[in-house]
């Protein structure tokens, strides 16, 4: 057993997915069999091997420093959910209690 | 030109080449592919969007230019199947994605831009596995998309769409992306050339995240010069992607008119082949090595023993780099958003709408991600991963030293049912087998039909690496495969794909 189903429950916590419980019965087993075939790269003698983060190794990629026009606030809330005053509109931040 | 169902037939090249002749119109081309796609598509179902209006429109600004006598790019008036991935401000974007449905971005992508300056005619956008994470589109949250070969089985995916699309004549063109093996995988169950340029080479910008570090537009066509046009038209550096390599083209057109492997030193990768490959595939890929050899390379044996862990370190990269890319939909800016009743938090609403909005792929690869990325695993797990990822491309860099060009199948198998993987993710993850290395490492790799597997009569590829910014070599052996086998056949492979007629679909007489 590589992944438990309460550790499945926190995973989705932290993704921000409201599971149902056959939703998470359903992944706990399935992410048991894959973490079981990805931890074979702990087999692999990697000992002084540097990480590499990317296929291209670019560095301080810079532009000149010009001004271009940006999207503008009705382009950008076109597409909202939900608008206000030119604003997005979100649900309370905080909890009541 | 003979009638309008001839039009569906001709390759890219011959379509521009006819616009540009003055022999038929833009317009009459764009009419003839969206007449067949309103006959095939309710079938093959390639499209989740088709833009008539928008695409006759691009039509007649071609046809307009062609009267002024000004300046056509090569594939002026060409219509293309552009996957839904892409930003397209005059068609929807979804992504295959519930959480997306009917979203109007505000920006052109600039595979989008570059595409709609070369005059190129973008018919309608394409199904995919959701967010790109799949091998069959059986991930879309709007269906699967069919092979043309045969309606019951997967035209592979992610880009299966766009695959689907071209291989039912609907459009001569088609552009994809590869993160794993999602240009590449499609075209060679669908029977068609794509091709997976180097990372870098062609532009992220308005491409929708999956995995960043992998994540590779690229074209699909129904023949090596049609895929190496396209190229060239997406191609170059875009500032606006800071992966981008400020490099230039290499020169793929060329290489696949010159289609000369004489004196080629290529690698057969010993680690892609064997055990869990079907026999037809081996067979068809043994066949393609001897014409190799017969055509004048020089065939050498390569191994490239860290390959076998670059399955497994591709599904821990890329599901870490999607947990975290996929953050993004968060119901507040664009989206659905689903609880939003004055009761509930933008955190239960967040949750709320990330549990319907994303289909069970999404969800997995999400969790995996945050797994591996969680403290207390990074180290065993996504680090782990990097440094096979290095390993990897060592294997890479060896094995160019001693060979050109590495080749292999494409895929272990030809296309499979629908259904028959759907709810068992290492199953699909095998899909990407062959495919995966090139991606880790950012080389460029190609897929060409090689024949049909003996055992149930569907399209082989063969897949051909080559070293980054070496994009031109891999056209100029996939060219010189297609023409040799074109010639032996008699006729080109695609003609043989019969799944719409199997089907009772009526086919247009056109040559194919």
């Amino acid at each position: 057993m590589s992944i438990t189903r309460d550790e499945v429950a926190h995973l989705a916590r932290l993704a921000r997915l409201a599971l149902t419980n056959d939703e998470l019965d359903h992944f706990a087993a399935q992410l048991d069999v894959i973490i079981g075939a990805v931890a074979r790269v702990q087999e692999v003698a990697a000992a002084g091997i540097p990480p590499t983060t990317h296929a291209a190794e670019l560095v301080n990629v810079f532009r000149d420093d010009v001004v271009a026009p940006p999207l503008g606030a009705d382009a950008a809330l076109a597409q909202a959910p939900a608008a206000e005053q030119g604003r997005f509109r979100v649900p309370r931040i905080l909890a009541e209690d | 030109m003979d009638t309008h169902a001839d039009l569906t037939a001709l390759t890219a090249a011959q379509t521009a080449a006819a616009i540009a002749a003055g022999d038929v119109s833009a317009a009459e081309v764009t009419a003839a592919h969206l007449d067949r796609i309103a006959q095939v598509d309710p079938h093959v179902r390639a499209f989740l969007h088709v833009g008539d209006e928008s695409a006759l429109a691009a039509a007649h600004a071609v046809d307009s230019r062609v009267a002024a006598g000004q300046p056509l790019g090569p594939l002026a008036g060409v219509p293309l199947a552009l996957k839904d991935v892409f930003t397209t401000v005059d068609m929807p974007t979804t992504c295959g994605s519930k959480i997306l449905a009917g979203w109007q971005p505000p920006y052109d992508a600039t595979v989008t831009a570059r595409l709609r300056r070369a005059g190129i005619v973008i018919l309608g956008k394409t199904n995919m596995d959701e967010f790109a994470m799949g091998s069959s589109t059986e991930n879309s949250a709007f269906g699967p998309s069919r092979n043309p070969w045969d309606l019951s089985r997967v035209p592979g995916g992610s880009s299966g769409g766009s695959a689907a699309a071209v291989a039912a004549y609907e459009a001569p063109l088609g552009i994809g992306t590869d993160t794993g093996g999602s240009i590449r995988q499609p075209a060679a169950v669908c029977g068609l050339v794509g091709v997976k340029p180097t990372y870098g080479g062609s532009s992220r910008y308005g491409l929708v995240a999956f995995a960043s570090s992998l994540d590779t537009p690229g074209p699909l066509a129904r023949t090596v010069l049609d895929a190496a046009l396209l190229h060239e038209v997406i191609s170059g550096h875009d500032p606006r992607d800071s992966t981008s390599l400020d490099a230039p083209v290499p020169p793929v057109v060329a290489a696949a008119r010159s289609a000369d492997v004489a004196g080629l030193r290529i690698g057969v990768v010993t680690e892609l082949g064997g055990d869990g490959y079907a026999r037809g595939v081996l067979a068809r890929f043994s066949e393609a090595v001897d014409l190799l050899e017969s055509l004048g390379a020089k065939i050498v044996e390569v191994s490239c023993p860290s390959f076998s862990y670059a399955l497994p370190a591709y599904y821990l990269i890329a599901p870490s780099e999607c947990s975290s890319n996929l953050a993004r939909f968060d119901a507040m800016r664009y989206g659905l958003r689903v609880g939003d009743d004055g009761s509930r938090s933008a955190e239960e609403v967040m949750s709320l709408t990330r549990a319907a909005g994303f289909g069970a792929e999404v969800k997995r690869r999400i969790m995996l991600g945050t797994y591996a990325l969680s403290s207390g695993y990074y180290d065993a797990y996504y680090g782990k991963a990097q440094q096979v990822r290095t390993l990897i491309a060592r294997d890479f860099a060896a094995a160019f030293e001693q060979a050109d060009v590495l080749i292999s199948p494409t895929t272990p198998t030809t296309a499979f049912p629908i259904g028959e993987r759907a709810d068992d993710p290492m199953a699909m993850y095998l899909a990407d087998l062959c495919t995966i290395p090139g991606n880790l490492a950012g080389n460029a790799a190609l897929s060409v039909p090689c024949g049909l597997s003996p055992e149930d009569g569907l399209p082989v590829g063969l897949q051909i690496m080559a070293p980054v910014l070496a994009d031109d070599r891999v056209y100029r052996v996939g060219a010189a495969v297609e023409a040799a086998l074109d010639q032996r056949r008699g006729h080109p492979l695609l003609t043989e794909a019969k799944g719409l007629e199997d089907a009772g679909i009526a086919e247009q007489e056109a040559g194919r």
